[in-house]
């Protein structure tokens, strides 16, 4: 027993999961209540590592980085509002980062791997720590299927949290009424590991 | 000229109308870019890209009908077109005064 532990030990290590996505999936959707309608928007300027060890996804470690040129929204005077000083100051802070801690409460069912991701979020400069839940999915020998040509694993993480915008300096002036604090996000990546 | 405006902005009015209702008459700001989702079928993914697209939404008609108002209201400064069976009555009963 110890020595299968062993075995199978040494056989799994650590692997570097590259977020940029040649396919332009991957995705982050931020969601604020308004009056009106909703703001409804998303970024797909996404990139980073993270690593992921299938025998011990509770280690897993790594950097997302969202552009923040990439986050978009239907309405152009919106999208122009949300890029701007107030907003995100896209200019002067052009990444949305998530530095991954540590990984709490993680459960492994197969290939799925639920957890509460504890990190440090950077928006517009200010770094908060927060804690999110998180589901990865470690799909083994996929990669192939995905980009012709190359062989690997891919690592899925797809995590849904609120923040407030208020926390991270998003045009705190704004009136609550006509924009609400609370920023709804969703995150939607696949990373891959080339062998 | 004054009928002329009201017409123009009649116009405007009813064609801002139908191609906001044609449009799907949106409750919601005006778009002008759509997204389309897809779904990558390897890992689950749903991707949103966006497709540029013009969709009215209420602001746009909201802007529409208060051009259309200015356009009536613009032509509330000038004076009606005279009506010719009504100009040349007029004319008949100044030159009977006259004699």
């Amino acid at each position: 027993m110890t020595l299968a532990s062993l075995g199978g030990g040494a056989f799994a290590a650590p692997q570097a999961f590259d977020f940029k996505d040649p396919k332009g999936v991957n995705n982050a959707i931020f969601k604020l209540d308004a009056p009106l309608e909703a703001i409804n928007g998303s970024a797909n300027g996404v990139s980073g590592t993270v690593t992921f060890d299938p025998s011990n996804p509770g280690a897993t470690k790594g950097r997302i980085v969202v552009a923040a040129a990439s986050l978009h929204v239907p309405n152009p005077m919106m999208n122009t509002h949300l890029h701007g000083a107030q907003w995100m100051d896209v200019a002067r802070q052009p990444e949305i980062t998530f530095e991954v801690r540590e990984l709490k409460n993680a459960k492994t069912s197969g290939d799925n791997t639920t957890a509460d991701v504890t990190g440090t979020l950077t928006i517009k400069g200010v770094a908060k720590e927060i804690t999110a839940p998180v589901k990865l999915s470690y799909l083994k020998g996929k990669l192939g299927q995905r980009v012709p040509n190359l062989q690997g694993d891919l690592l899925v993480i797809r995590s849904t949290f609120t923040i407030k915008r208020s926390d991270f300096a998003i045009n705190p002036a704004a009136p609550q009424d006509k924009v609400s604090d609370e920023i709804a996000l969703t995150l939607s990546i696949a990373g891959a590991s080339p062998r | 000229m004054k009928r002329a405006l009201q017409l123009l902005a009649l116009t405007v009015a009813l064609a801002a109308g139908a191609w906001w209702l044609a449009a799907g008459a949106r409750a919601g700001w005006t778009q002008t870019s759509v997204p389309v989702k897809t779904i990558d079928d390897v890992t689950g993914l749903e991707g949103i890209a966006y497709q540029k697209k013009f969709v009215p939404g209420i602001d746009f008609l909201g802007a529409a009908l208060l051009g259309a108002g200015a356009l009536a209201g613009a032509s509330l400064m000038f004076r009606g077109d005279a009506q010719p069976g009504f100009q040349q009555k007029h004319n008949d009963s100044n030159q009977t005064i006259n004699t």
